[in-house]
C-alpha cells in the first residue's frame, strides 16, 4: 500500500519537474519549487512510516523551513529590492 | 483499524497531491497556477501528515508530524502571496481573458 | 514580558520537537536544555516579537483563536475542492481577475493574518497590500463591485480577527 502511494507522489514530482523545465518565466519556476518542496515533506512522513525511523521526518521539517527561507528570499529577488527592507 | 483509517487519509491526500500537479501543467497563467497548487498540494500535505499522525498516534514521530503540519499550514499562505506579490511587480503577465485588473487601474490613476 | 512570552512559546516547539516522555519517565536532561536554550532565545530576540505581549494572557482571545481554526480549515477544503473540479473540469471553468476589498482591521498583525487567510479563501490569493486596501486575485470572479466583494470574501475572517487581534 505505502509502497504505491510513493509510486504515485514520485509521478507527481516529476509533473512539477517538468514545470521546472519548461516554465516561460523565473517566477513559474519559483512557483514550481515551492509545490516540490512542499512534495517532499509528504515523501519524507512515507518514508517514516515505511522504515519506523524518525529523522525522516526530522528531514522534512528541516526541509519545509530552508524551503521557505528560500522561496521568500527568491520572491524579494524577482521584486528587484534589497534583502533588507 | 486505526491503520485502515490513517491509509484512507494518505490516499486522499495522494489525489490532491496529484491534482496539484497536474493544475501546475494544465492552468493557462501564473497567478491561477499559484492557487490551485499551492492550495491542493498544501492540502494534500496536510492529509499525508494527519494520516501519519493516526497511524503513529502520541510519540517522538507523531509530534514532529504535528509541527510539520502546522508549519505547513503557516508556510504556504505566507508563500503564496509573497510569490504573487513579487511577480506582480516583476511584471509578469495575466491571462489574456482575465475580466478586470483594478490595482492597474489605480496604479494608472495614481500616475496621471 | 516580551521575553518572557517568546521563551514560553520557544519552549513548547522545543519539547515538541525533543519528545522528553520516555518510558521510564520525563528526560531530565531535555528539558534543562530546553530551559537555557529557549531563556536564551527570549533574551537576544524579544524585542522584535510583537508590540503587546499582555495580550497572550487573555484567555477569551484563544477561544476565538480555536473558532477561527475551524472556519479556516472549512474555508480551507472548501477552495481545494472547488480547485479540483476547476482543474479536472475538461473546459477550464475559470474566470480570473484582480478585485479591491476594504479591511477594518488596524494592527499590522491583523492585517496580515487576514492576508494569510484569504490565500485559503475558495480561488482568491493577495496580490497587494496598501493601508486598509486589498488587492485579491480570484480565479472565478462572482463580485467585480468592491462593497460585494468585501461582504463576500473578507466578512467571515475579519469579524473573528477583530476579537483575537483588537
Amino acid at each position: 500500500m505505502i509502497n504505491l502511494l510513493a509510486i504515485i507522489l514520485v509521478c507527481c514530482i516529476f509533473i512539477c519537474l517538468f514545470r521546472i523545465a519548461r516554465g516561460p518565466s523565473a517566477s513559474d519556476r519559483a512557483v514550481a519549487i515551492d509545490v516540490l518542496g512542499i512534495m517532499i515533506v509528504a515523501f519524507g512522513a512515507f518514508m517514516s512510516i515505511k522504515t519506523g525511523k524518525e529523522f525522516y521526518l526530522t528531514t522534512a521539517l528541516v526541509w519545509a523551513l530552508l524551503n521557505f527561507i528560500g522561496v521568500l528570499a527568491l520572491s524579494k529577488f524577482l521584486e528587484g529590492k534589497g534583502f533588507d527592507d | 483499524m486505526r491503520e485502515i483509517i490513517g491509509y484512507f487519509f494518505m490516499f486522499i491526500g495522494v489525489l490532491f497531491d496529484a491534482v496539484g500537479c497536474i493544475g501546475l501543467v494544465r492552468l493557462p497563467d501564473l497567478y491561477n497556477r499559484l492557487q490551485a497548487s499551492l492550495k491542493c498540494v498544501a492540502m494534500g500535505t496536510s492529509l499525508i501528515l494527519l494520516g501519519t499522525i493516526i497511524i503513529v498516534g502520541v510519540s517522538p514521530v507523531g509530534a514532529k508530524a504535528f509541527l510539520c503540519l502546522l508549519f505547513i499550514l503557516i508556510i504556504s499562505p505566507t508563500t503564496e502571496h509573497a510569490l504573487a506579490r513579487a511577480s506582480y511587480i516583476a511584471g509578469v503577465k495575466m491571462w489574456e481573458k482575465s475580466i478586470v485588473d483594478r490595482l492597474n487601474e489605480d496604479k494608472k490613476s495614481e500616475t496621471g | 514580558m516580551k521575553k518572557l512570552v517568546l521563551s514560553m512559546i520557544s519552549f513548547i516547539v522545543w519539547v515538541l520537537l525533543s519528545w522528553p516522555f520516555t518510558p521510564h519517565g520525563i528526560d531530565w536532561q531535555a528539558i534543562v536544555v530546553g530551559i537555557v536554550a529557549s531563556g536564551f532565545v527570549g533574551i537576544l530576540f524579544g524585542d522584535v516579537f510583537t508590540d503587546s505581549p499582555h495580550r497572550f494572557f487573555e484567555l477569551k482571545r484563544y477561544f476565538w483563536l480555536l473558532y477561527f481554526i475551524a472556519v479556516f480549515v472549512w474555508a480551507f477544503l472548501e477552495a481545494s475542492f472547488d480547485f479540483a473540479y476547476r482543474v479536472l473540469h475538461p473546459s477550464l471553468p475559470i474566470r480570473p481577475g484582480i478585485i479591491k476589498v476594504k479591511t477594518k482591521l488596524k494592527k499590522r498583525a491583523g492585517i496580515a493574518m487576514l492576508a494569510n487567510s484569504i490565500g485559503f479563501a475558495p480561488g482568491a490569493v493577495t496580490v497587494e497590500v496598501i493601508g486598509d486596501t486589498l488587492y485579491i486575485h480570484m480565479a472565478c470572479l462572482r463580485y467585480q463591485d468592491t462593497e460585494e466583494a468585501t461582504a463576500y470574501v473578507v466578512r467571515r475572517f475579519e469579524r473573528i480577527l477583530e476579537r483575537i487581534f483588537e
